[in-house]
């Protein structure tokens, strides 16, 4: 498939078959898999997850985990296939010719052990090289740090993970990564973990280092914006097998595989612009009313303000999005607003109605027209529970309806989130994490609740799921008049979704108004330098032509 | 740091405190005192002897009194005397102490070196049924009584074969084998614990970051695993203390050795309440000691326990 | 009932001072689904097969043995084990497996006196500690510290003096030693669970603190604290046999498991059946407890 024939590949991968777990309850993760890397190239692969990019990228620096086995296929690293050596000398190619930089930089360094003697350990492991003296060794690893771009590597180097921040330890992994010159790198998912403006710098060092040194790098990522920003190629994977390979701006310009389509579709689809319009009910009582609302968390030495001084209203049926960085107080804001956190300073109203410190059984009351949705869909279901005994749950806290009619509500809710009536009796174990998500909103809305507060409730679904999950939202709020609360670090989502946006930044509301104002127009050096971070420059560019 | 090791000091002298006050309450929760207790076997004591008695050990007094009496003794030394021996109770411990002390700081230091053993052997292995043979010692080594294993040991070293004498003669197997079968008694929680603990840290991001660097698996294992998981260990190895000291009195008794295990069968059989009184302040000590010091540890083997102060105690549930 | 309003954990500072919000994707493929049933396999019935035999032993001693525990033929004394007496015979002609089988009902019966205290008492200030406030936590914790510091061997030694020697002051005793690991576990599991967001999300669907507790966060915790239930079972059969070895247990001629090997002692030199055999029996039930143990863990991780 590669136009360069004569060229040696790097890396050649032929016809790789790997499952997971033995006999029946085998499950495939890559099949008959075709893969070349000329030395050099930026190769990202594409996919949501339980495509197999992640047992692709680990196959090839072979850290699979035990249950998996290669059944077929060879990975050849210029010319010798890896999948033939024994322990040792794969030992002295990884590190060596073959680097990884990691997906969670916050877990992916050992926290008893120094900075310094972590990146110096690459050296030690392999002693091939010139023989360093321990001030050579220090002066490499110094020289290191600057090249990621760490300021003050001396005092740098005596530090231990936690007292670095995500970024910063991304930047020693990736120098740790680059300390050999490796000619190829695997990089899973090496921003996904960190903030936008972050992801932003870290994938410039990144890409900066891998052009300069010539490394061939396999970028792993399931978010096509990245992937479009950084590589010369894409490859886009679906269960466990290569949809699609070829150049970037080929594959922009025309997608010829229908899953391709789909998942370009939805990262270049933006929000419906007739609704920022939809205001014209502005003599109804606001959905939810902030003043001034602030929390302080410790106190004296340890004092904090995570949130100061923050206003906004959701107008009724609109979704209002608070957009910012983690640590900017936006979670916080969400639950003193749910009442799960006791606000410092403020007032709090729900569909008029001051609820800023109400307790016992008026805040059971409001929680009857306010609810929450979770991040993460894993845990906010009991796993105990069947799905209609979680719909019906607060049904029956309550005392609504008899048995019967709870049956009904729960059949009618279960339609109302287009899941089948038959998914009632599965237990929360067995839905996959948009399905829970689903459960999950009509568990919310069980009671009647007008207003829902949505915690980053799409960030931890695979693209095409979000943007069903925001479908289902929509329509929600057409047709039951519903009002949003959207907390999200995620721009784009947050574009498609919105009425209006707030952003925010340690804390304070830096920025508040119509989403398309404050998307298109930002008023604040900050929601600038967010927008600007926002990766899929090169996506928006051809979606725009 | 200051502030740590002062908070950590000051739980370990509360800790102490309150089991001393529990057992002094304990002991007046029995039907009778200690005096009558101890007298009430003897048919010859009659009313008079026991409160002379009572007067000259001071349990005549207020229970207040008494128990100030007693705890401003223990500031100075001052444990009381035993009812039985009429020694001192300080004494009489004093006496045996030592000989038990060699005995379970050998099997401690047996122990922890055998449980890491164990666990290197459970991790490095490539033979994999020769991993499970390791990974099952642990269990087994949990599920066998101290006074049964001690028993066999005796049989077959000392009547089958004769390389050991019946009673303690100071031979090198006659001082080695009652530390063996204490040493894999408490071996088995600690290597349980250490291995669960590697687990936890072997699925952890940063060893597969380390296996990209190209370390093997012994380099991973000894330089960078056994750091991080090592407080889990520590904090059982602190807590073994007990089950060290009801292995040492069980061990002695088998083998025939010298030592607290007299002691304490003892003051328990003849319900000398000083006695026991005695034994529990100097356990507990030993437990505090022993966990302060493991505590105090923690620091150097991870740097983030400085900084995150106080671990975060539970507020109540949310409704 | 009062229900107290405070702050839900430390959660929401965590979670502002963490970079969590962007998912962590990881390959489904990855986690092999847990197969459904894993109470019908094999090796969950091997290991119950076995200890079902041993409770029988308890309830109906007379049906796995003829033989009189207590009295014996002294013409068929030091008989070593054979066809007819499986265990042998001791210094007064007594068959040792029937001796082991009629002394089980009296150390089984001891060690669940035992573990139904430390898991009641261990539960409640578990609980306690996890869930009614830092105060209470602080206080539970040094009490435990305080169980823990005085040995659970010598606390039973005391109260079996104290009170007459007999297996409900051996099994207080022991019990009282196991609070402190029912207390840890029970403390640590509803910790975890607590912080899920279901828990929440259960209070904001209207439950209240009693069926919250009851419905989402104890049958959440239970797996751990059933795991330790069994495996605390054997070491409770390790401390009865080894007080009752050292003296403490019900006096003879109950043939306790701990006071046959102690008896069988001052045979050492010629007769080995009589400490050996018991002893593999204590060790076989402890073994096949703590197999059951892990288990019960695997079969209630949620």
């Amino acid at each position: 498939m590669s136009t360069i024939d004569s060229a040696p590949a790097l890396l050649d991968i032929r016809g790789l078959s790997i499952t997971y777990g033995h006999g029946d309850e085998a499950v495939i993760a890559a099949e008959n898999i075709d893969l070349a890397l000329q030395p050099g190239e930026i190769v990202a692969l594409v996919g949501e997850s339980g495509s197999g990019k992640s047992t692709l990228s680990k196959a090839i620096i072979g850290l699979l985990p035990e249950s998996a086995r290669i059944l077929d296929g060879n990975i050849d690293l210029a010319g010798a296939n890896l999948l033939d050596m024994a322990a040792k000398e794969l030992e002295s190619i990884r590190g060596r010719r073959i680097g990884m930089v990691p997906q969670d930089p916050g877990a992916s360094l050992d926290p008893v052990k120094t900075v310094g003697s972590q990146i110096s350990e690459v050296f030690r492991l392999h002693p091939q090289g010139p023989k360093r003296s321990k001030a050579q060794l220090r002066a490499e690893v110094i020289r290191l740090l600057e090249l990621v771009g760490i300021d003050t590597p001396e005092q740098r180097i005596g530090q231990y993970p936690h007292e670095l921040s995500g970024g910063l330890k991304q930047r020693v992994l990736i120098a740790i990564a680059f300390a050999l010159e490796p000619e190829l790198l695997i990089a899973d998912e090496p921003t996904s973990a960190l903030d936008v403006t972050v992801q932003q710098t870290i994938l410039e060092v990144f890409t900066k280092l891998a052009r300069e040194l010539g490394t061939a790098v396999i970028f792993v990522t399931h978010d096509l914006a990245v992937a479009t920003d950084i590589a010369d190629r894409i490859v886009v994977m679906q269960h466990g097998r290569i949809r699609e390979d070829r150049p970037v701006r080929e594959i922009l310009r025309a997608p010829e595989d229908p899953y391709t389509r789909m998942l370009l579709t939805e990262a270049t689809a933006s929000g419906d612009d007739s609704r920022t319009t939809a205001d014209a009910r502005g003599i109804e009582v606001p959905a939810i009313e902030v003043a001034g609302l602030g929390k302080i968390f410790g106190s004296g030495k340890t004092e904090r303000a995570a949130v100061d001084e923050v206003s906004f209203v959701v107008r009724p049926g609109t979704t209002f999005s608070l957009v910012g960085e983690s640590g900017s107080g936006k979670s916080t804001t969400a639950r003193m607003i749910m009442r799960l956190l006791e606000p410092s300073a403020g007032t709090v109203k729900i569909h008029g109605q001051d609820v800023t410190h109400v307790r016992g059984a008026a805040k059971r009351e409001l929680w009857r027209s306010l609810q929450l949705v979770y991040q993460n869909p894993d845990s906010a279901l009991d796993p105990r529970y069947s799905v209609s005994r979680i719909i019906s749950e607060p049904l029956e806290n309550y005392k609504v309806g008899s048995k019967a009619e709870r049956k009904i509500r729960v059949a009618e809710l279960l339609d109302a989130v287009n899941l089948p009536g038959r998914m009632a009796a599965l237990g929360a174990k067995e839905l996959s994490g948009g399905q829970r998500q689903r459960v999950a909103i009509a568990r919310a809305l069980a009671l009647g609740a007008k207003t829902l507060v949505l915690d980053e409730a799409l960030s931890a679904l695979d693209v095409l799921t979000q943007a069903q999950i925001l479908a289902l939202l929509e329509d929600l709020q057409v047709n039951q008049g519903l009002s949003y609360l959207f907390i999200s670090h995620d721009l784009h989502v947050v574009e498609r979704i919105s009425h209006d946006v707030g952003v925010m930044r340690q804390g304070r509301l830096v920025e508040v108004g119509a989403a398309a104002q404050v998307l298109n127009n930002p008023a604040s050096e900050y929601t600038r330098l967010l927008l600007d971070s926002n990766p899929g420059a090169l996506l928006r560019e051809m979606a725009t032509n | 740091m200051a502030a740590y090791i002062a908070r950590r000091i000051g739980q370990a002298l509360l800790v102490i405190w309150l089991a001393y006050t529990l057992v002094f309450l304990a002991v007046q929760l029995l039907p009778n005192d200690p005096v009558t207790i101890f007298l009430s076997a003897d048919a010859a004591a009659d009313p008079a002897t026991i409160a002379a008695m009572k007067a000259q050990y001071g349990y005549d007094q207020p229970l207040i009194v008494q128990y100030f009496n007693q705890l401003v003794g223990l500031f100075t030394g001052d444990f009381g005397y035993s009812l039985a021996s009429g020694q001192p109770v300080g004494e009489r411990i004093g006496a045996v102490v030592g000989s038990t002390l060699v005995l379970a700081s050998s099997a401690f230091v047996t122990a922890v070196i055998f449980a890491v053993a164990l666990v290197a052997a459970a991790t490095l292995a490539r033979n994999t049924w020769l991993k499970r043979v390791v990974l099952n010692l642990p269990p087994l080594f949990a599920a066998v009584p101290v006074f049964w294993l001690g028993l066999v040991l005796l049989q077959v070293l000392s009547i089958k074969l004769g390389i050991m004498s019946l009673f303690p003669d100071g031979s090198f197997a006659s001082i080695a084998v009652p530390v063996l079968v204490l040493a894999i008694h408490v071996s088995a929680p600690i290597a349980q614990v250490l291995l669960k603990s590697v687990d936890n840290v072997h699925a952890q991001p940063f060893i597969d970051v380390l296996r990209a660097k190209g370390a093997s698996p012994s380099w991973i294992f000894f330089r960078h695993t056994l750091k991080n998981a090592a407080a889990p260990a520590m904090t059982i190895s602190g807590i073994t203390v007990g089950t060290l000291l009801a292995g040492s009195v069980i061990t002695e008794t088998v083998f025939a050795r010298s030592g607290l295990g007299q002691v304490v069968l003892q003051s328990v059989t003849a319900q000398d309440v000083a006695l026991v009184q005695g034994l529990v302040l100097l356990t507990a000590t030993a437990f505090v000691v022993v966990n302060l010091v493991v505590d105090l540890l923690y620091p150097l083997l991870d740097p983030r326990i400085l900084k995150s102060g106080t671990h975060g105690a539970p507020r109540a549930l949310v409704a | 009932m009062s229900i107290k309003l405070d702050e839900p954990l430390t959660r929401a500072e965590v979670q502002d001072n963490v970079p969590a919000v962007a998912p962590l994707k990881v390959d489904a493929a990855a986690a092999p689904k847990k197969k459904a049933g894993a109470l019908l396999s094999p090796a969950f019935w091997l290991t119950c097969a076995p200890l079902a035999m041993v409770l029988g032993w308890a309830l109906f001693p007379a049906l796995f043995s003829g033989f009189d525990p207590i009295s014996g033929v002294p013409a068929q004394k030091f008989q070593a084990p054979g066809a007819e007496h499986w265990f042998g015979t001791d210094h007064l002609g007594r068959d040792v497996f029937a001796r082991v089988v009629h002394g089980t009902s009296q150390t089984l019966l001891t060690a669940g006196l035992a573990v139904s205290i430390g898991l009641v008492v261990g539960t409640g200030l578990g609980l306690l500690a996890a869930t009614a406030g830092r105060a209470a936590d602080a206080v539970t914790m040094r009490l435990i510290d305080v169980l823990l510091a005085v040995p659970g061997f010598l606390v039973s030694l005391i109260i079996v003096t104290a009170f007459a020697p007999g297996p409900i002051s051996l099994g207080i005793g022991v019990g009282i030693a196991s609070i402190a690991s029912f207390a840890r576990v029970v403390r640590s599991e509803v910790l975890r669970v607590r912080s899920l967001d279901y828990v929440e999300a259960a209070f904001m669907n209207g439950g209240t603190y009693w069926s919250v507790v009851f419905k989402h966060i104890l049958p959440n915790s239970c797996g751990p604290v059933l795991a330790l239930l069994a495996v605390d079972l054997g070491v409770a059969i390790l401390a009865i046999s080894g007080l009752g070895f050292l003296g403490f247990g019900s006096p003879p001629p109950t043939p306790e498991w701990g006071l046959l090997i102690a008896e069988g002692r001052q045979y050492l030199a010629s007769a080995w059946w009589l400490t050996t055999l018991p002893g593999v029996v204590i060790v076989a039930v402890v073994i096949l407890l703590a197999g059951i143990g892990r288990q019960l863990h695997k079969i209630f991780r949620f």
